[in-house]
Formats: structure tokens, sequence, C-alpha cells
């Protein structure tokens, strides 16, 4: 070893450390690279069958469309965004409290939890006809179909999470005299989270799904409406490039909402919980 | 064997009268269980599983209720708000919050009764360093090893700077040589602290090498059979382990715990 080396960025020298980096630049590479390829294979064999584009439009056509219909699309992208965030939103909330009522009493878990399952179970789709004959504003009806699709995963998860506390640790607070709310918070939240937040990334994904189906069922036309009622006008105007545009946009939406849910579990759990720990290998 | 032993010390901290103990179904876990602790004294309570060696400390400790008979500690019934800070209790398990560090661990006793942010970190500080763990306050518990989790255990028991520690097979997950060296860190907190040590066991060398007395409880219905002093000298040690006091009071010990399989039906 020589003693000349000065202050190098041993770091940077590391292999083990370059093969990581190399690992993280790859999880970006990679899945961006597929996607790429796979629109140029659906270009090419559009162009080189001479698909029809009211059949099949090429990537570029859809691309096209969501430039020239750009104003009205994300008018109604901001639509269906507003009522899946309110949805997930208000799912949260009477998912987190009645889940913490099932929590504290058995009584209250045994008399509910039958008509939290026939919510859930009971296909958004069939009861959405209903909802949009009793409820006159039809935002609020939508919302109200898209929260019941989202709120069962985190009522369950919640009630379960709350009751996982280990015993042992139960006892360490019963034996320093904790109050009930020291409990709440300093044990009983902590062991929830994780429950939770498996719970989030599942009723966002399902909040997007309830909007766009509960507005497929009410089928508004008109100025305020979201990227259902896009999708379905374009069907019937045949407007294949502008529906595929609109599901364009779905997706996009869904993937974020995945990817901002993903994230906030990993920053709120990382340090400790095992499902988000990364592991040396 | 030796009979009751009249112990050390002046004040009784402990005394259990005719406590029973049965559970909603049916089962007796502790008979008729009379004894006295007194201040300072490390005793152990030795038995086969389902003696209710556990279920007494954890009588003891306020977490389980008598069905019959009395106990006082320090004067008061175990559960009294008094009682408290007064018992660090050390589980089987190390019983970390996953999700806090070492140093939020060891101080969630003082945080749970309201003792000032700077006391805490000073008391907290203290705790580590009485268990060596000075350097690992900011870790979490999945990064320590089993023999470190335990000492954040001990730490945490007293952080409170409790007069009696009990302990409840803690180190029966631990290989022989973090055992060996936390038997040692025990024994010498509690003859530079003053502590009263109830530790459950079942093992005999464990016990033998720890306590001033050993109380061998037999099972089905629990139940106090023996009650042993140790003459063994302290401080003790390795040269301790190799002298013929050790191994007399082992074979007695042992004669004792034997006594207690008498009826035990092997099929079970």
């Amino acid at each position: 070893m020589s003693t000349l080396t000065t202050e190098s960025p041993a770091a940077q020298l590391d292999p083990r450390i370059i093969r990581e980096r190399r690992e993280q630049r790859l999880r970006y590479i990679l899945p961006l690279a597929a996607i790429t390829f796979a629109l140029g294979v659906w270009e090419f064999l559009v162009w080189y069958n001479d698909v029809p584009h009211y059949l099949i439009p090429a990537p570029s056509l859809i691309a096209k469309t969501l430039v020239t219909d750009g104003a009205s699309l994300m008018q109604s992208a901001m639509f269906t965004v507003k009522l899946t965030l309110m949805a997930l939103a208000l799912a949260i909330v009477g998912g987190v409290v009645l889940g913490m009522l099932f929590a504290l009493s058995r009584p209250i878990e045994m008399s509910l939890f039958p008509f939290a399952v026939i919510l859930q179970v009971t296909p958004v789709v069939a009861i959405a006809p209903l909802i949009l004959i009793y409820v006159s504003n039809t935002f609020a009806a939508l919302l109200i179909c898209a929260w019941i699709v989202a709120f069962f995963p985190i009522l369950s998860n919640t009630a379960i999470g709350l009751r996982s506390a280990d015993h042992n640790l139960r006892d360490m607070f019963r034996l320093y005299q904790a109050t009930p709310w020291q409990r709440l918070r300093y044990l009983l939240i902590p062991t929830a989270l994780p429950y939770f937040m498996a719970a989030l990334k599942i009723a966002g994904g399902l909040a997007l799904i309830g909007a766009v189906v509960a507005e497929f069922v009410a089928g508004t036309a008109g100025q305020n409406t979201g990227l259902a009622s896009r999708i379905l006008e374009s069907s019937f105007r045949n407007e294949i490039p502008r529906m595929f545009a609109a599901l364009f946009l779905v997706s996009v939406l869904g993937v974020s909402i995945f990817l901002s849910t993903a994230w906030l579990s990993r920053a709120v759990l990382g340090h400790w919980h095992e499902s988000e720990i990364k592991r040396e290998g | 064997m030796t009979p009751i032993p009249a112990p050390e010390g002046d004040t009784p901290l402990i005394d259990m009268r005719n406590v029973d103990k049965r559970f909603g179904n049916g089962t007796v876990a502790v008979r008729d269980m009379s004894l006295t602790i007194r201040q300072g004294e490390f005793v152990s309570f030795l038995g086969p599983s389902g003696c209710g060696k556990s279920t007494a400390l954890k009588m003891i400790s306020g977490l389980l209720s008598v069905s019959a008979g009395t106990i006082t500690v320090n004067g008061h019934r175990p559960g009294e708000s008094t009682t408290g800070s007064d018992i660090g209790f050390v589980f089987q398990e190390a019983t970390l919050m996953p999700w806090a560090t070492v140093f939020e661990n060891v101080n969630l006793p003082l945080k749970l009764q309201g003792v000032s942010k700077a006391e805490a970190r000073t008391r907290v500080e203290e705790a580590l360093s009485m268990v060596g763990l000075a350097n690992f306050a900011k870790s979490y518990p999945r990064e320590l090893s089993g023999g470190m989790k335990m000492r954040v255990s001990i730490a945490r028991a007293m952080v409170t700077k409790p007069k009696l520690l009990l302990m409840d097979e803690p180190f029966a997950a631990l290989d022989e040589m973090s055992r060996t060296k936390l038997n040692d860190e025990v024994l010498s907190l509690w003859k530079s602290l003053g502590l009263t040590v109830i530790f459950v066991t079942h093992s005999v060398f464990e016990s033998v090498y720890l306590s001033s007395r050993v109380t061998v409880m037999a099972a089905r219905p629990g139940r106090v059979v023996h009650d042993i002093a140790l003459s063994g000298r302290y401080p003790r040690n390795a040269a301790y382990r190799m002298s013929p006091e050790y191994a007399e009071s082992c074979r007695s010990v042992s004669t004792a715990l034997e006594g207690t399989m008498d009826h035990v039906d092997l099929n079970h």
C-alpha cells in the first residue's frame, strides 16, 4: 500500500458501491427501456400492417391527440384526480376512525362488521345506480361510490393492526401505568402503521377504480366530468385515439398514486419495518 | 437439604402469604405460596415448566392479580400506583419497540411517567453506559445482537432506578457466552446498586451461580417445595464456578429439583 495516496474518494473505488450504483441506475433504465421498446413495436406493427386508426391508433397518434385535445382531457383528469383523492381521504378518515372503534370494542365490531362486509362484497357497479337515484348531487354520488370501494381495506387493516401489539410490550405499558392515550400513541399506533400502509397502497388504487367505475355507471356528460366520461363519449363518437389518450391518463394517474403511496410507506417505515428495509446482499 | 434459611438483611421487601393463582380455565398455576424476601437478596425461582415461577413473578409485579392470599411489596399491594417505578421487569424476550431507537426504548418508562426531557436524557445515558451500550443510543433494535438487545432491556428496567428487579428467564434464548457475560453484569448491578433481584430460571447452574437463595418449585399445581440458602461467597466469578462450594450447591439444588419431578407424568 502506498502512503502517497491522498484523501482519495475511497468510497467511489469500492466495487460494492459501484455495483450498487449500477443497480440503482438499472432500476430506472430497464423499465423505461422496456416500455419504449414496446411502444416502438406497437408503432411499427400499426404502420407495417396499415391498421386503421379507428381500430388501433399508433402511439404517435395518441400522443398527438393528447396535445390537440389537451385542454378538455386535462380538465377531465383534474376532475378524476379530485374525485379519487377526496374518496381516498374520506376512506382514510372513515376507515381509521371506525377501525379504532372496532379495536376498542368487540361488541361494536361484531355489530358493524357485517355492514362493512356487505358494502365491500357488493360490486360497486351494482349499487351505483341506486346511489345515483338517492343522491341528487352527482359529484357526491360518485364520491360515495369511490369511497365504498376504498374504505374497506383501511378499516380492516387498521382494526387488525391496532390489535397486533406484542403482549409483553402491553404488559410493559401496564407496569408503568401508561394512560390509555399513551398506550394508543406510543404502542398501538406504531404497531398498526405497517398494516395501515399496506392498506393505503391498496386503497389508493381502489379509489381510482371506484371513481372511474362510478362515472361509467353515471354516464354523465358535459363540461364538469371526469376521464371515464371522456372515454364513454369517445366510444360513442368512435374517436378511438381520444379514447386511448384518456385511458393513458387514467393509467398515469394510477401509477402516480401507486408510486406516491409506495414512497410514503418507505418514508414512514423504512428505518424499522421488515417490509421496507433494504437488505445488504 | 438446607431448610428455610434466615436471610441476611433486615427489611422484608416482599411478603407473600398463602397466595393462590387460578386461571379462568381451572388451571391452578400457584397454590399456597408463602415467601418472604428481604431487601438485598438475590433469589432464583427454579423449577420445571408449568411450576408457576413466571406466574409468581407476574403477581409480584402486579401484572397478574392473586386469586387468594396477599402479596405486599415494600408495604404496598402490587399494582398500586406507588409501586410502578419501584419495580424493573425484564421479560423472557428483549421486548423492544422495533420502531424506536435504543435511546427511545430505554426512555419509555420515563416518558410514560412524565419525567422532564432533560432529566430523562441524563438518566437514559446513565442506564445505557451501565450496560455498556452508550455508543448505541441511535441504533435500532434490529441492528443489535440478541445479547445487546437483552442489555437494552435491562437498561430500560433500570432507568427508573428501581429497588426491585424482576427477571423472567431473561437469558434463556442466548448462547452460552453471552449468557455467562450477562450473568456477571447482573451480579455487578445487583451489588453496586444494592438491588433486590428475583430471577426466574430453569437452569440449576445459573441459579447457583447468581443467587444467595434458590426457591425450588414443583408443577401441577405450582408450589414451593424447597427454599435453599446458598453459602457461596460473593463476588462470584470464574473461580467460584471451579470451587467445591459451587459443585456442592449445584448437587443439592439438583437433588431438590429432581425431587419435584417424582410425580411428573412422563407421557406428557
